[in-house]
C-alpha cells in the first residue's frame, strides 16, 4: 500500500496546516496514548509526571513531532530518510513496534479534532498510508 | 463481566444521547469505505463507490450508516450484558453476512474520529478511553459467536 504521487500532494498540503500547532498537537497525541493505552506508560518511568500536558509530555510531543515533519520532508523515501531514527528506537529505545501503531491513531484522532473540515476521508486515508509507511521505516532496523 | 466506572457509564449514555445518527452514521460507514477500501467488498449492491465523492453522496452509504450505528443502542441499553445482547447479531454478522470481524475494529476506528472531531475539545483523553473501551466491549460481543 504504498504512497501514491496524488497521496504525497495532499500530506504535503495538509501538513503545512499541522506544522504550526504541531507541538499542541503532539503533546495531545502523547497524552491520550498514555490514558487511552496504560500499557505504552512502562517505556516512561523515568518521568516524574506522566499526566496529560505534563512538561516530559509536551518536550516529547514536541520531538516526536519533529519525527514526523523530518519524514514528511523524506517522504520519497522513508527507508532511507529514517535510517538514524530507526536505529535509534530498535537498538537503544527498544520500543515494541505494536505501540507505533497505537501513537499513530492517537495523531489521527488529534488532527480530527483540531481539523474538522479539513480531515477529509480522502485526508484521512492519505495520513493513515503515511504513518503505515513511517511505521515500517522505523521498525526496518529492528531485526 | 465488565466492569463499568460510573465515569463510563454517564459518558457513554452522554455521547448517546446527543448523537446525530444520520450524519455521524453516514459518515462513519464512508469514511471506513474510503479509508479501508476493502471494505467495500461487503457492499457490492451497494451501486457506486467508485471514488470518495461517489461514497459520501451515496444513500444507500448514508442509510446504512444509520443503521449500523443505531446498532450500538442495544449495547447502551444492556450495558452489563452487552455479550447475551448482541449474540442474534454476532450469529448474523458470521454466518450470513461472512463478515471478516476485524472490519469491526476497522468501522470502530473510524467511528471514533468522527465522533472526536464532532465533540472537539470535548472528546478529552478520559472521554476516549471510555468509548473506545465500549466499542471494544461490543465488537468482543459481535465476534463471540463465530466459529
Amino acid at each position: 500500500m504504498s504512497l501514491t504521487a496524488k497521496n504525497k500532494d495532499t500530506i504535503k498540503s495538509f501538513w503545512a496546516k499541522v506544522a504550526p500547532r504541531a507541538e499542541d498537537i503532539g503533546t495531545d497525541a502523547l497524552s491520550r496514548m498514555l490514558v487511552v493505552y496504560p500499557q505504552t506508560k512502562t517505556y516512561f518511568s523515568h518521568w516524574k509526571d506522566l499526566s496529560p500536558g505534563s512538561a516530559p509530555v509536551r518536550k516529547h510531543g514536541k520531538t516526536v513531532m519533529s519525527g514526523v515533519a523530518e519524514a514528511v520532508s523524506k517522504i520519497d523515501d522513508l527507508t532511507a530518510g529514517l535510517l538514524t531514527l530507526s536505529e535509534l528506537h530498535a537498538f537503544q529505545l527498544r520500543v515494541d513496534p505494536a505501540n507505533f501503531k497505537i501513537l499513530s491513531h492517537n495523531l489521527l484522532v488529534v488532527l480530527a479534532i483540531q481539523f474538522p473540515n479539513d480531515f477529509t476521508p480522502e485526508v484521512h486515508v492519505a495520513m493513515d498510508k503515511f504513518l503505515s509507511a513511517v511505521v515500517l521505516a522505523l521498525s526496518e532496523k529492528y531485526r | 463481566m465488565v466492569e463499568w466506572t460510573d465515569f463510563e457509564r454517564a459518558t457513554i449514555q452522554d455521547i448517546f444521547s446527543k448523537m446525530d445518527y444520520e450524519s455521524v452514521g453516514h459518515n462513519a460507514l464512508a469514511r471506513c469505505l474510503v479509508v479501508y477500501p476493502w471494505t467495500q467488498r461487503y457492499f457490492g449492491k451497494f451501486g457506486n463507490l467508485y471514488n470518495a465523492a461517489a461514497i459520501m453522496g451515496n444513500p444507500l452509504v448514508a442509510a446504512h450508516g444509520t443503521t449500523v450505528l443505531h446498532g450500538l443502542d442495544k449495547a447502551l441499553k444492556n450495558m452489563d450484558n452487552i455479550k447475551a445482547a448482541y449474540a442474534e447479531l454476532s450469529v448474523l454478522h458470521s454466518e450470513k453476512l461472512h463478515v471478516d470481524p476485524d472490519n469491526f475494529r476497522l468501522l470502530g476506528d473510524c467511528l471514533t474520529i468522527v465522533v472526536a472531531a464532532k465533540l472537539g475539545s470535548g472528546f478529552t483523553a478520559d472521554v476516549q478511553a471510555a468509548f473506545q473501551k465500549f466499542l471494544a466491549v461490543v465488537i468482543s460481543a459481535l465476534t463471540k459467536q463465530y466459529h
